[in-house]
């Protein structure tokens, strides 16, 4: 190469950065799961008033207003637990993150009272009807990712007490709370479409 | 760290070779191995579902035929079906993309090498638990329970009372499994692409190759998580009697279809874009000059994988659909024809006053696009819905879709194969075998499968087992049947090639074809770290601009 050619080379960028592998990844998987659930509200929304026999929807469903209270709070106690964690505050890390798994608990406590009265009392199970079907399958489908989402939330927090999480995991914290913020996003959509649209 | 060492040697020499082989393919996470292991696997089940096809079409030789009963006929056809796409064509993409995406960007293995085995395994115990049925009650003697429902196993067939036993469920639950297996290594594949890059390597200056594979990527994203709901939604039906395709209780057999297709027609481009993809990087290299148009390139791919988004209906023109929807998804489904043909148009341009090199990787590129061009227009026609409804489950509807998958898929595969296999094996293939190959399944194909557009046109339905005489339809068939013995031959051929180059094969070097991108920069086959020094990238052609210091492409970009 020439001195000519060398001088005329195209600048390097000063520093090289890219989107971090996790971001990136936890994006796809909330691309693939909105996926999946649109095509189970698809499904709900699709039979809503089809149904050949009762119990139906408007005779049975009870707004879960507790339950939603619950889960969208905790989308900001996770907000708070991860500023604590920015802030190097582990005693308000510890409170706001365990507080965001109890308030996941609750709601799915909730969830299983209601279910248990939709089975015991007007006899709902998911071979009723086709509401029984489409509730239990979207609503089941919710609770089971909001399990998924208790898990990690636990395991961090026991590995946080354990003293395993120092202040390079961060940005794993902060993907864990966007999967707990699509969680609660879903429930919103669920929410619309069981507890107003549906009935 | 030596206290390690000595513990660990004596308990590895213990074991015999063979046994240490198979521990190491068990346990890798290196991306080139599971690659090769998702390509190899592929290639085996690609046998397997193949003589499943000559088993169907010595059946269909002759009128009246006899060699099989109309029961094993089901599941031949729904096992055939199933395996190419599930077990043959997405572990092969899978394998093309996870060798040869960190390799072209320049990156030490993929994103996430552990998700990546993980990805394999449930791929490969998905296709396992398929062909497990086989063995399943009521055992070998009754051909087993193989699932006999076709592979968009369309309701009611699949409900409970049409299904006895558990073939339905193997078949839902093996592609419930591999289709997990799918999403993992797309996450992976997209991960890699867009954060492992080197320094330098842009993303318009990122090979065809890679860009195709985010969005093909992307695609199984969007499209392998709804066939999951639909399988979860069958599950539920077929276990917990839940009512979603149960017409009895209200349910919808129509929307089996929707949620099927809703991912079965993303699928089939998920499929062909590694193929173009595969084009894309060897037409150049064989042409002697850049790939023309790069940008519209990527436009083009990126506005195919949009609009495969919504022309998933074109496959159900006969259950009477309102005719708005009729004439949205005929729309669509012509619209996908411009960004393809401008695909098209762009690899003649690249061949277009280039000093062509007629080695095997190149014959089958141009075997492709002679084939792709017919799919596409037979395409064409079957998105006329009146057209349609004349020809829908036709031996027609047949024919175009083996022109897409073999003609065009499998022909930008092989290229793929007998263009990346020195890199990955550090021989060449041999290249009278290839061309041979090559002809044999050219003619083979052809002779396969134009004679059903003309049996289709006269009205013979697919699926049948059997057919009277007198109909007009005995010489396709027999024609027909007939080209699958030249297929076949070509396979072997081709399967010959593979086992006997990868011990006699000519040394190949680090750079056999003289091409210009990154994978070509290492050893073959590369080292397990991939690069000694990371590489740092100026231009869409790093090689050339090392191999020609005196004109390189980055004064021109």
């Amino acid at each position: 190469m020439t001195k000519a050619d060398a001088l005329n080379s195209p600048v390097e960028p000063a520093e090289w950065r890219l989107p971090s592998r996790g971001v990136v990844a936890v994006v796809c998987l909330i691309v693939t799961e909105t996926a999946l659930f649109m095509i189970f509200v698809v499904a709900y929304l699709f039979y809503i008033g089809k149904s050949l026999s009762g119990p139906y929807a408007s005779e049975v469903l009870e707004t879960p207003v507790i339950a939603t209270i619950c889960l969208l709070s905790s989308s900001l106690t996770i907000i708070l637990a991860e500023r604590a964690f920015g802030r190097a505050n582990s005693g308000g890390f510890r409170l706001w993150w365990a507080g965001t798994i109890l308030l996941g608990a609750v709601f799915l406590a909730l969830t299983a009272v209601e279910w248990r009265r939709l089975i015991t009392g007007p006899r709902l199970t998911i071979s009723a009807n086709l509401f029984g079907t489409t509730f239990y399958s979207l609503v089941g489908l919710h609770a089971s990712h909001v399990i998924v989402g208790l898990t990690l939330l636990t395991l961090a927090l026991i590995l946080f007490l354990l003293g395993r999480v120092r202040p390079e995991h961060g940005e794993r914290l902060k993907l864990i709370s966007w999967y707990w913020h699509f969680v609660d996003a879903v429930w919103v959509v669920v929410f619309t479409v069981v507890y107003v649209i549906g009935r | 760290m030596a206290a390690r060492e000595i513990a660990l040697t004596p308990r590895t020499g213990t074991l015999p070779a063979a046994a240490l082989r198979l521990h190491d393919l068990v346990v890798t996470t290196d991306h080139k191995k599971l690659g090769l292991m998702y390509v190899g696997a592929g290639l085996v089940f690609f046998v397997v579902a193949g003589l499943l096809a000559s088993v169907m079409r010595l059946q269909l030789a002759a009128p009246n035929n006899e060699v099989v009963s109309p029961q094993v006929f089901n599941r031949l056809f729904t096992m055939h079906g199933t395996t190419m796409v599930f077990l043959v064509g997405m572990p092969i993409i899978a394998g093309m993309m996870n060798y040869l995406v960190p390799l072209m960007i320049g990156a030490r293995d993929m994103a996430f090498p552990r998700l990546n085995a993980f990805g394999f395994w449930m791929f490969f115990f998905g296709g396992l638990l398929l062909y497990f049925s086989y063995l399943a009650a009521p055992g070998i003697t009754g051909a087993g329970s193989a699932p006999n429902v076709g592979w968009f196993a369309y309701s009611p067939l699949t409900a409970r009372a049409f299904s006895r036993g558990h073939s339905t469920d193997y078949w839902t639950l093996s592609l419930l499994v591999s289709g997990v297996g799918s999403i993992a290594s797309a996450i992976n594949v997209i991960a890699t692409a867009v954060s492992l890059r080197c320094k330098g390597m842009t993303m318009m200056r990122l090979p065809l190759f890679v860009w195709l594979s985010i969005v093909t990527s992307f695609m199984i994203l969007l499209a392998l998580s709804p066939l999951s709901a639909a399988q979860i939604m069958l599950l539920l039906d077929r276990f917990l009697g839940a009512r979603f395709f149960d017409t009895q209780a209200g349910g919808s057999a129509v929307l089996w279809q929707h949620f099927f297709w809703i991912f079965g027609h993303p699928e089939v481009y998920i499929l062909i874009i590694p193929a173009f993809a595969c084009l894309s990087e060897i037409i150049p290299v064989f042409s002697r000059k850049p790939i023309f148009g790069y940008p519209i390139m990527v436009a083009a791919v990126v506005m195919i994988a949009f609009i495969s988004l919504g022309v998933w209906a074109h496959h159900m023109f006969t259950i009477g659909m309102p005719s708005v929807g009729n004439i949205f998804f005929a729309t669509s489904t012509f619209l996908v024809a411009v960004p393809t043909g401008i695909k098209i148009f762009n690899w003649l341009g690249t061949m277009y006053g280039g000093k062509l090199r007629f080695e095997p990787p190149m014959l089958f590129c141009i075997g492709f696009l002679f084939q792709f061009l017919i799919a596409g227009l037979t395409g064409v026609m079957l998105g006329m819905a009146p057209f349609d409804w004349q020809l829908h489950d036709s031996y027609f509807v047949v024919a175009h879709f083996h022109y897409t998958l073999v003609g065009a898929f499998l022909f930008g595969i092989f290229a793929g194969i007998y263009y990346w296999y020195p890199k990955a094996v550090g021989r060449l293939l041999d290249r009278r075998l290839g061309i041979w190959h090559f002809w044999l399944l050219v003619i083979g194909f052809h002779l396969t499968f134009d004679p059903q557009h003309f049996a289709g046109f006269l009205g013979m339905p697919r699926r049948i087992y059997t057919y009277e005489e007198g109909r007009g339809w005995e010489v396709y068939n027999l024609i027909s049947s007939v080209g699958v013995v030249a297929q076949a031959a070509g396979i072997m051929l081709f399967v010959v090639n593979l086992v006997r180059s990868y011990w006699k094969g000519e040394p190949a070097g680090e750079d056999p074809w003289d091409a210009w991108t990154l994978e070509w920069a290492t050893t073959s086959p590369p080292p397990e770290y991939n690069f000694e020094t990371l590489p740092v990238v100026r231009s869409s052609r790093p090689l050339w601009d090392l191999k020609h210091p005196e004109d390189p492409d980055w004064k021109y970009e």
